[in-house]
């Protein structure tokens, strides 16, 4: 246990910087989401192949070969970004493609009359979505949004393997200098298993709060 | 009170018109070759069996149901196909549903608010007073502060009805607006749609209460299979049917009355 609390600082810093991944990408990957929904239930044909197409690409390759393909791939073609801001684009489009999906089946879960009732007001097809439709939809998938968020979490590890200095890059270079793996990499397990029990958590209040009298 | 008599057509012009409307489903024809002309403050009652069109030429009026074929004119101006011209006239043209449709996160009183702010640019405040207004007009002023699924059916669609009123339109379509309610609760939304219709609101009513047929509206218009096969004032419809299909509508569903 010593190992831990001697090299504190050191994973300290690997754990905030996982969160500060975190937040931003998921920030980033809720206003994406947002949009290739609505996007995919548009009915313009042109923009539901854009975000249908959208969901594809990045639901079939894996985030691994995004994030080398990012930091790699895109300097030789003159596009620098620091490696941190690299990965919070690469996460955010990537789970965006996800929360899209969960967005879209909150938004098929409201009922059609509503939509039909916001239209025959006078409201456009974006009034609509955005004051009616979307408020509603998203009040029905706080859990799986949630999940999304857990999962994005948990895929901020990767990052470690393009140098990113998150909580198991840091705990890798612990280990590396120590030789204990076992109380390192439980540690840094336990505390990821913190930090999405407590997103866990959060969602379940969000959800109660923001339910809809039905 | 409401400005009901709210002109747009000029004299001589029908304030809706519908001409050659066709619409099928994965070929089963639903309107076949519909005419319609209804004057400025007139009230309608489409009447028909189950499966005549009715719902589906309401529906076609604001193009929710888009026709295969034929135009719809409100107040001589052509329903643009879609964009923002069609909302801008469906702005025009009020619609009570069979099932309400309020929006169900959202107080009556931001139900009936929200068009006028969003579509009309309404200072919130301003819209909120008329709204308040036009709810305690159809008696449901105190349920104000509540939620839609807080309020019962009869409740509910006089709320849809005050929301339709806020947009100030030219005329309101009426789909089936009883029909999702219990007994006790009709009359209270009937009674709400003749004052309407006494303060000299176009309207276009589908239901099945023939009573209501016959103490509000000018002209009950019949259909069956997709056409409109016979229309007259309300005592020579009653009293008189032409049709052989009127008159076996009429002894099927008037036999107890």
């Amino acid at each position: 246990m010593s190992v831990l609390t001697q090299h504190l600082p050191q994973l300290l810093d690997g754990l905030l910087s996982t969160c500060l991944l975190m937040v931003l990408s998921f920030a980033g990957s809720l206003a994406i989401g947002v949009l290739v929904a609505a996007a995919r239930v548009s009915p313009v044909r042109s923009l539901r192949a854009a975000a249908t197409g959208y969901v594809e690409l990045f639901q079939n390759i894996p985030l691994l070969v995004w994030l080398l393909l990012f930091v790699f791939a895109l300097p030789e073609v003159g596009v620098i970004f620091p490696l941190f801001t690299t990965a919070v684009i690469v996460l955010a489009l990537y789970e965006a493609a996800y929360m899209a999906e969960a967005i879209r089946s909150g938004i098929n879960s409201v009922g059609r009359g509503q939509a039909e009732a916001a239209r025959s007001l006078g409201l456009t097809t974006p009034q609509t979505l955005r004051h009616v439709v979307l408020p509603q939809a998203l009040r029905s998938v706080v859990q799986p949004i949630g999940n999304v968020l857990i999962a994005l979490t948990m895929n901020t590890s990767l990052a470690a393997a393009v140098g990113v200095v998150e909580l198991t890059h840091a705990a890798n270079e612990v280990n590396l200098a120590e030789a204990q793996p076992i109380p390192v990499f439980v540690g840094a397990g336990l505390a990821y298993m913190a930090v999405t029990l407590t997103i866990g958590l959060t969602t379940g209040l969000i959800e109660r709060k923001v339910a809809i009298v039905r | 009170m409401l400005d009901g008599s709210r002109g747009g057509a000029g004299p001589g012009v029908p304030m809706v018109s519908i001409r050659g409307l066709r619409k099928s489903y994965g070929g089963h024809l639903v309107l076949d070759d519909v005419d319609l002309e209804v004057g400025a403050a007139e009230v309608v009652v489409i009447a028909g069996p189950s499966g005549s069109g009715k719902s589906t030429l309401c529906r076609c009026i604001n193009r929710l149901e888009v026709p295969d074929s034929g135009e719809v004119t409100i107040g001589g101006q052509p329903v643009p196909l879609e964009g923002r011209q069609l909302a801008r006239i469906r702005a025009e043209v009020g619609m009570v549903f069979q099932q309400f449709n309020l929006f169900a996160h959202r107080t009556v009183l931001e139900n009936v608010a929200l068009g006028p702010v969003k579509v009309l640019r309404q200072r919130p405040a301003q819209a909120r007073q008329r709204a308040q207004e036009l709810l305690d007009r159809v008696g449901v002023g105190a349920q104000a502060a509540k939620y839609p699924a807080q309020l019962s059916g009869g409740q509910q669609q006089r709320v849809a009805i005050a929301r339709s009123l806020a947009m100030d339109p030219k005329v309101m379509l009426f789909d089936e607006p009883t029909s999702a309610l219990d007994p006790e609760m009709i009359n209270e939304v009937l009674d709400v749609m003749k004052s309407l219709a006494r303060d000299g609101m176009t309207m276009i009513v589908v239901t099945h209460e023939m009573g209501f047929a016959r103490s509000a509206a000018d002209r009950v218009v019949f259909m069956d299979a997709g056409r409109i096969v016979e229309q007259a004032p309300p005592e020579q419809f009653f009293s008189a049917p032409r049709s052989q299909r009127a008159q076996d509508f009429l002894s099927k569903i008037l036999i107890h009355s």
